[in-house]
């Protein structure tokens, strides 16, 4: 519980960043969100919720279609305001600066199709993570590009790849800059099944090195032990 | 600051690769400055009375043209909401997009106009201050120009919606732009004065463009 020791007085003012960045496999993280209250206009979305998830779990965030998986992802990494509750990073309340701490992979992929495979994921390395130095980062790239099987097509054009291959592209950015906590919107959409087991192996890896994947999904993502949150449509139909 | 210089050159790239904002921009102005002495006839005095004048509000619209796409294709595609989970808070993030916009659309503009200049029988010794102005002037015209830019970004064609907010905010930048130059022609003298302006204009767009374009951003992203 490195984090967790300092005392509270040492992050007032100043978001505990470099923690977060510096994070050795000892670090022992807790997101807990407490009674959370998300609307999209006046239409509640989530409301009420609250769970835990520490190092080295994944969640799989599930319910129908407009059940709010996504809204629920995208109040965890801060671009919606919670009409209530609270988002606590190893018990500090941080909600703006949470996002350091976060990958998002949403239903975009943010991809450049000017810039080849390789260009793109050395941009977000190097941008996401400015402490990298240039052979860094194209470490990380290759690495990153094999995991999920792009290391062939690094110098296509992205434009010319398949959906599939642009989702893998979009993924392969978890791996590009370290980060324990991994927000994951549907993550497997127009992936084939080799493809979602090389994502699923990926999500393994980094749970068991203690980090934390929330994804949300309405398939089955054949992560190892995973727990699971059936946000319920129920709840808000009134 | 790595970030945001990665940031820049990346737009900086992106820019020149899909080409389109820089032709766009440079061909308007290029086709507006030479429509106008057919337009006005062959006056010289009067063209070179009015090119100040003519070669600014060309610069304006055609800056005006190329600014949805400071942030739109970020936008439309995810990349927007990658970058805003780095480390630069969202008033960096757009210092960085309008100065990508600056140095691909304002500069390449200001380089053009002394030559575009000669069209409108523009003296060649007022060519060093015309230039000397829009290069102080310019930098609002990015900045400003983000707010807009930000602000309508959901809004499909929204071309005449940013013009309807942003031109009045270019008005400082014109009437200055314009006096310098006049002012030096007519031999008034005083354009000191004028540059000044133009710079304090720059400098509170410098300051004001990013935050109000944050704010609108993260409205947008919700």
């Amino acid at each position: 519980m490195a984090a967790a020791s300092h005392p509270g007085q040492e992050f007032c003012g100043k978001p505990p960043l470099l923690i977060l960045s510096t994070r050795t496999s000892e670090t022992f993280l807790i997101l807990s969100i407490e009674n959370l209250c998300v609307t999209r206009g006046e239409r509640p979305i989530i409301d009420g919720l609250s769970f835990n998830v520490g190092s080295g779990e994944a969640l799989v965030v599930m319910g129908a279609n407009g059940s709010g998986k996504t809204t629920l992802l995208r109040a965890l990494a801060g671009f919606i305001q919670p009409k209530s509750g609270a988002i606590l990073l190893d018990g500090h309340s941080e909600d703006a600066r949470i996002s350091d701490a976060c990958h998002y992979v949403g239903h975009l992929n943010a991809i450049k199709t000017s810039q080849t495979v390789a260009e793109n994921l050395s941009f977000y390395a190097g941008f996401l993570d400015d402490t990298l130095s240039q052979a860094e980062i194209s470490d990380r790239v290759e690495d990153a590009l094999a995991r999920f099987a792009l290391d062939r097509l690094a110098s296509v054009p992205s434009g010319y790849l398949s959906a599939g291959q642009k989702r893998r592209l979009a993924l392969a950015r978890v791996l590009c800059a370290a980060r324990p906590i991994w927000l994951l919107d549907e993550p497997t959409t127009s992936l084939d099944q080799e493809s979602t087991t090389q994502l699923a192996s990926v999500i393994n890896a980094h749970v068991a090195s203690g980090g934390v994947a929330i994804a949300a999904t309405h398939l089955d993502l054949g992560v190892g032990p995973a727990r699971t949150l059936q946000l319920d449509q129920k709840a808000r139909s009134a | 600051m790595t970030a945001f210089f990665r940031l820049v050159v990346r737009d900086l790239e992106l820019a020149f690769r899909d080409g389109g904002a820089l032709g766009t921009a440079l061909g308007f102005f290029l086709m507006v400055v030479a429509m106008m002495p057919l337009g006005l006839g062959p006056d010289l005095n009067l063209l070179s009375k009015l090119a100040p004048g003519i070669l600014w509000i060309a610069l304006l619209l055609s800056a005006l043209l190329s600014l949805p796409r400071m942030f739109e294709s970020d936008f439309d595609d995810g990349a927007l909401e990658v970058i805003a989970m780095g480390p630069l808070p969202l008033e960096l993030i757009v210092i960085a997009k309008a100065t990508a916009h600056w140095l691909t659309t304002g500069l390449p503009l200001v380089l053009l106009a002394p030559v575009l200049g000669l069209l409108l029988n523009l003296d060649l010794a007022s060519a060093p201050l015309l230039v000397t102005a829009m290069i102080l002037g310019t930098p609002a015209i990015s900045f400003l120009g983000a707010i807009g830019a930000a602000l309508t970004l959901k809004a499909k064609r929204s071309g005449l919606l940013l013009a309807l907010l942003v031109l009045p905010l270019y008005v400082p930048t014109l009437i200055f732009g314009i006096s310098a130059l006049t002012n030096q022609i007519l031999n008034t003298g005083g354009a000191g004065s004028s540059l000044m302006i133009l710079s304090a204009v720059s400098l509170f767009a410098l300051v004001l463009g990013p935050i109000a374009s944050a704010a609108a951003l993260r409205a947008q992203m919700q």
